[in-house]
Parts: C-alpha cells; structure tokens; sequence
C-alpha cells in the first residue's frame, strides 16, 4: 500500500499519509493554515473556521478534511485572508476580550492571530454580553468573558484527562461553556494538573495566582508571529514540500 | 436677558493639564469675584469595574486609568497585593526594581511637567500671547530646554521599559515581587545617559529655584494659602516615594500624625462628597472636613520631611527650606522648585540602584499567609496615592477605594484658583491672558484630572463666566 499522498497547497507539492487531514499534513510540511479549535492529539471539530480552505474549488476546514491524492488546496489567498480575519473580528465582539490587562496577552492565540492578520480593530459593533467569572474553585478560574467556544477543553477533558468537566449548553448566541457539576466548578472533580487547563487558546481557563509571571518581551508571540513555528518547520518542509507549476 | 448684572465666566477646557476639567467664576454686580471652582467633569468607574476581577489583575488593570503615570497605580496597587499573598516583605531585587521603576516613572513625569506643561507659562509670562505658551515655541525659543525634557522623559522611559516591559503599561510588578531583574547590558545602557541627566537634573534646579526666589513677591500673593501637608516618610524621618509611614503637618510644621500604618489610613484620613464635582474632598479626621484639607505632592513632600537621603537633593532642599527659615512652605508656584528637586533626587537614587549588584538577583517572588483586605500606598508624582481592596476567598476583588493625588489636592487647588481670580479679575475685562493666571495656578499641582475622577475624554478645561441669576455670560474653551 502506497504511504505517500501528494497534492498542492497554493501551488506547492506537498507530500503527506493516508489518515491525514489538510492542516496536519500541511503542518508536517512547514505551511501554516491558522486555526483556533484545532489542537494536536485530539479530536477534529472544526467549529471556529479559522482554518477555512478552498479544497478542488470547495471551501472546508482544513482540520477535519482528508487529504487525497492531487487535491488542490488554496490557503493563503486574498478571499481567505479576508474570510478569516472576519471571524476573529466577530470573535472579538461577541465576547468581552480587554487585551491591554489580560493575563493571556501574548500568549492569546485569538490576539496572536489579530496581530498576524493586521487587524487593528473589528468591523463590527461590539456585543457586550454579560458572561459569568466562575471562580469558584480553589486553583482555576473560568472567565467566560473570553471564551470562544472552541471546545478544546472539552475535549481534553474527557478524552485525555477522563473526566469531562466541561460542556456546552444553549445554541446560538446563548451558547456557553458550562460545567458538569450541580453548581459551580469547585464541584467538579477538575484538578490544576489536568492538561484541560493547558489548551485553551484564550484567557478563559486560567490557573491562579500565576498570571504575569513572564515579562513582556519573553511571553509565546512577543518575538514571533503566531504560525511561525511551523513555517520555520525547516526538517519537513524541503524534503514534503516542492514548489510545482501549478 | 438677564435682568441682574453679577456674571459667571467659565473656563472650559483647561489646558496643559492631565484630564479634562472646568473653571466656574462668578463675579457680582460690581465685577468682583464672587466665589470661583474647579469642577472635574470627568468620571473614572473603576472602583466598580473591576469588582469581580481576580486580585492578582489588578497591577496590570487599574494603571489603565492614566497613561502619564501608571507606575503610581502600577506600584500601589501591586505593594497592595503584595500583602494579599504575604509577600510584602520583598526579596532585594524585587524591592529594588520596583524603586527604580519607580525613580524612572518620577524622572519622566516630573520632567515632562516641568518642560512641557509648566515652562511656557515661566518662560514666556503668564499672560503672554497664547500662541507663545505651548511646548512648540519653548523648543523654537530655548531649542536646549526643549531638547532636554524630550530627554529627560525618554531616558525614564526606558528604565520603565527595562523594569517593566514596556514604555507605558507594563507588567513588571506583580504580587509578592517582580517578574524580570535588570540585566548587565540593560545597565549599561542606562549608565552611558547617567551623567547626562544629572546635570540636566541640576540645571532644571536652577531655573525653577531662580524663578520662584526672582519672583517671590508675586508668588507669595499667587494663589498661596496655608495648608497642611500629607506624605509618605521613611521610619527616620527621610524622604522616601516608594514605601514609608503617612505623616501630616500644619501649615507651621507640628505634626498631625506621623509613621502611622498604611493598613490604617482610614482611621486619619475621610472623604467629603460634594454636589459640584465628581472628584472626593478628602480630609483629616482629627480636624474634620472643613479645616481638614491638605496638600500632597512634592511641596508636601518636602515640606513634610525630615531629610532627603541623596547628598545633592539635600543640599538643595536646605536652600529650599531656608527661604522660610525652616518653616514649611506654603507658596503654590514653589511646586515647581520642589518638583526640580525630586527630579534630581530620583536621578542619584537611579545612580545609586544602577550600581547595586541586587538588581541582578534571581530571587523575585516572595509568598506568605493569605489576607483578604489591604492597602497599598505610594507616592506618585502628583503626591500620596491610596489604593484599598477586599479580595474575598475566591481570590475574587469585592472592594476597591483608590484615593488618588489629584483628589487630596482638589480643595488646594480650588483654593488657588479662587485666590488668583480674586487677585487677577476682579473688577477688570476678562482677557485670555487673566484667565490664563487662573490656570497657571491648577497647573502648579500638575493634576491628573482623569486619575482624580474616571476619564472618558482628553485633558482641555473650560472656564464659564456667570452672572449671578445663573446666566451664562462668557465661555472660553482651549484644548
């Protein structure tokens, strides 16, 4: 059986596995489709659409879509560009983000993606929802103010911790992060060494007491653009990725 | 039309100052002045904003309220915290950071003041053609002077930036200590400038020494007034803008109070609301609200200390005091002499840190028992700032009371203001130039009108002129 898949993402020959979706092979191969709900090591959702791509002319989100042999992938292209940095925008309206005194700023892979997309404020009016601090619990706090309801949490909780503290209820503009518990979070059986507290994108689950530990200069995208990891991925990218004529 | 001929003029915006605010003048029928305020027309809210927000936010969150020197509430709020988590008695290093973030942001402040508030009215005349009194002529006329306060301000901007992590709105201090130390080449670099700023420091001396003690007959009718005066001081009595008991004096120097807890401010000090403005009259409570009014701020300062720790702020001090035979002084332009002095000492204190192998330390956190109330005090540039928080057992804030520099000077500076429009105005056509003396007066307290209050606008006042059935007769607004 053939292990080897090729297709193209903006023109560039890309090898990547049977199993692998669009933005795990194009990672493997130094090219960086931005995205907020993917993680690593679990599960695909594909809810935010941050990662959106044009997959043979049809968009998907590159997160949960298979690649396939020749498949052609236009990722960094204007209409893209400007589909993705809409959503952020909404993001940023719709919840109550105060960046300048967040303890996730510079490590907040929503501000990290503005930054990369040179968005310097949203097109959008603001929202101003009233959402819930649960700070119930003696070592984590959830600020929902921030939350993007992207799920990782979610997942890891149940996947990899076991425990499935966190959940979804309502739709729509209601939708929230709750928790699976009676009451408040200190009923649940969340520990702060449970790797749920480790993913979230945003300051909405923060340990406590340890905010702003690291100077300015020092935090995760003070020197670099968020992405610029995986495009500095230099080991798989000569070797995966080839520039073809289209 | 009005059918009386008493008159109210109305200042609005008032310029070179930090906030938005607005000069009422009533004058009677015979032109005189009748009664004359300082409103703040500003509101601020974040006592309330941040209710429900985690404690160790607060650092970071309320210096959001100014961005001309949000180390005071950097500072205030994290020596505040500091006690939250048991960790106010602080490693060398993370003391000594902080003052030098602290030294750096009194550096800057006080020269942007100086340089580019406060000198066109000295250089130029009170009542000189406005188009002369901004920061734009005095960098034409005295290109040296203009130079040296962009300097001056840069160079304790970037000891903010090395401490703190950024210019404006750092992150530097946070509960039971500080996240980065100095590096060597960080000190270095502050070192190549040191000299430099020491003897602008000095000079800077020079020209508001030579200007208060050249025109004293004018300044001791100027706005002045007796006052008490409030400040932090250290345990021997010493000058001291980071940590020290509060001590209040009278206007003749006894002592009011002295080295009293910080966590006990609220047994001295009480605050007065009235229907006029949205800024607090803070006050002694032994002395009650009416007569209980004080002065903060580096006139205070240096009235209210036994000594300066630095040789040559000291020295000058001395010739400070001597003006009035070692009484306290009471002379509201002397604010500028005392800030030029405060500028040099934060220079030697900067010298001093930058030498001190403790900056270099890597023990910076420090955590003990868990409290839920706390006060943190400090002096900002503008004089004693109080920041008080209830913290419940969620880590959560339930209670924040911040008494800001600019609110214990409010009945000072009213004071001045209706003292120059009695002495300037009455009985005479109201020109630009007579109200100007009006707001040379506020701006020798340097207000952060934004800190006082809660700001929502930039920093203009207004003056309104009105007769004494309420009409509206004049209205002149800049900024």
């Amino acid at each position: 059986m053939n292990d080897e898949i090729i297709f193209f993402i903006d023109g560039v020959q890309v090898t990547g596995r049977p199993g692998q979706t669009i933005i795990e092979a194009a990672d493997e191969a130094g090219v960086y489709i931005p995205r907020l709900c993917h993680y690593p090591g679990i599960e695909a959702w594909g809810s935010c659409r941050v990662c959106t791509v044009a997959a043979n002319g049809r968009p998907c989100s590159a997160c949960t879509q298979p690649i396939t042999t020749g498949l052609v992938v236009e990722n960094d292209t204007e209409t893209l560009r400007e589909y993705r940095k809409s959503i952020i925008e909404m993001l940023f309206v719709e919840g109550n983000h105060f960046c300048m005194f967040c303890e996730k700023s510079g490590d907040c892979e929503l501000q990290a993606l503005a930054y990369r997309m040179g968005i310097t404020a949203p097109r959008y009016p603001y929202l101003w929802p009233e959402r819930e601090v649960d700070a119930s619990h003696p070592d984590v706090i959830i600020d929902r103010n921030r939350c993007i309801l992207c799920a990782r949490c979610v997942r890891v909780s149940r996947d990899v911790d076991g425990k499935a503290v966190f959940q979804f209820v309502e739709r729509g503009p209601e939708k929230k992060l709750t928790v699976n518990a009676e009451a408040r979070l200190k009923d649940t059986d969340l520990d702060v060494t449970d790797e749920a507290l480790d993913v979230c994108p945003v300051g909405a689950l923060l340990k406590k007491r340890v905010g702003y530990a690291v100077p300015v200069g020092e935090r995760m995208y003070d020197q670099e653009p968020i992405g610029s990891d995986i495009e500095s991925n230099t080991d798989a990218a000569p070797a995966a990725a080839t520039e073809v004529e289209a | 039309m009005s059918t009386t001929t008493t008159r109210k003029v109305v200042i609005e915006p008032v310029t070179r100052v930090e906030g938005h605010g607005k000069v009422t003048i009533l004058l009677d029928e015979a032109g005189q002045v009748e009664r004359a305020r300082l409103h703040i027309v500003e509101f601020r809210g974040f006592e309330r904003f941040i209710q429900g927000r985690p404690f160790w936010e607060m650092p970071v969150a309320v210096q959001r309220l100014c961005g001309i020197c949000p180390v005071s509430h950097h500072l205030a709020a994290a020596k505040a915290m500091d006690r939250i988590v048991g960790g106010e008695n602080l490693t060398p290093t993370a003391e000594k950071m902080r003052r030098l973030m602290h030294y750096g942001q009194m550096f800057q402040s006080h020269s942007l003041h100086f340089f580019h508030l406060a000198s066109p009215d000295l250089l130029f005349g009170f009542g000189a053609d406005p188009e002369l009194r901004n920061v734009i002529a005095v960098a034409g006329k005295f290109p040296e002077l203009g130079k040296q306060g962009i300097m001056m301000r840069k160079y304790g901007q970037e000891i903010i930036r090395m401490t703190a992590g950024k210019k404006i709105h750092g992150t530097g201090a946070i509960p039971g200590g500080i996240n980065k130390n100095l590096t060597i080449a960080e000190r270095d670099e502050l070192l190549v400038e040191l000299d430099q700023m020491k003897i602008w420091a000095r000079a800077a001396v020079k020209i508001a020494r030579d200007y208060t003690v050249d025109n004293l007959e004018m300044a001791l009718g100027f706005g002045s007034f007796e006052s008490s005066h409030m400040s932090i001081v250290r345990a021997d009595g010493a000058m001291d803008l980071y940590d020290g008991g509060l001590r209040a004096i009278t206007a003749d120097g006894k002592t009011i109070f002295d080295h009293v807890d910080n966590q006990r401010y609220a047994d001295y000090i009480a605050e007065e609301v009235k229907p006029w403005s949205y800024m607090k009259f803070p006050f002694i409570k032994s002395i009650g609200p009416e007569n209980g009014w004080y002065r903060v701020g580096p006139l205070a300062r240096v009235n209210a200390c036994d000594f300066i720790d630095t040789p040559e702020a000291e020295a000058v001090r001395q010739e400070f005091m001597a003006v009035t035979d070692g009484k306290p002084n009471n002379v509201t332009l002397a604010y500028h002499w005392t800030r030029m002095i405060e500028t040099l000492h934060a220079v030697e204190k900067i010298e001093e840190l930058l030498h001190d192998p403790d900056l270099q330390g890597d023990d910076l956190v420090v955590k003990g028992e868990r409290r839920n109330e706390t006060v943190g005090i400090i002096e900002a540039p503008r004089g004693t700032l109080f920041h008080h928080y209830v913290v419940d057992d969620n880590d959560q804030v339930v209670m924040a009371n911040l008494i800001v520099s600019t609110t214990s000077n409010n009945e000072p500076m009213n004071r001045a203001v209706e003292g120059v429009a009695k002495k300037y105005l009455s009985g005479r056509e109201i020109t630009e130039g007579l109200l100007n003396h009006v707001e040379v007066a506020i701006r020798a307290y340097d207000p952060c009108l934004s800190c006082a209050t809660h700001a929502l606008g930039q920093m203009p006042l207004v003056v309104d002129l009105v007769d004494a059935s309420g009409a509206l007769l004049d209205t002149r607004k800049r900024g």
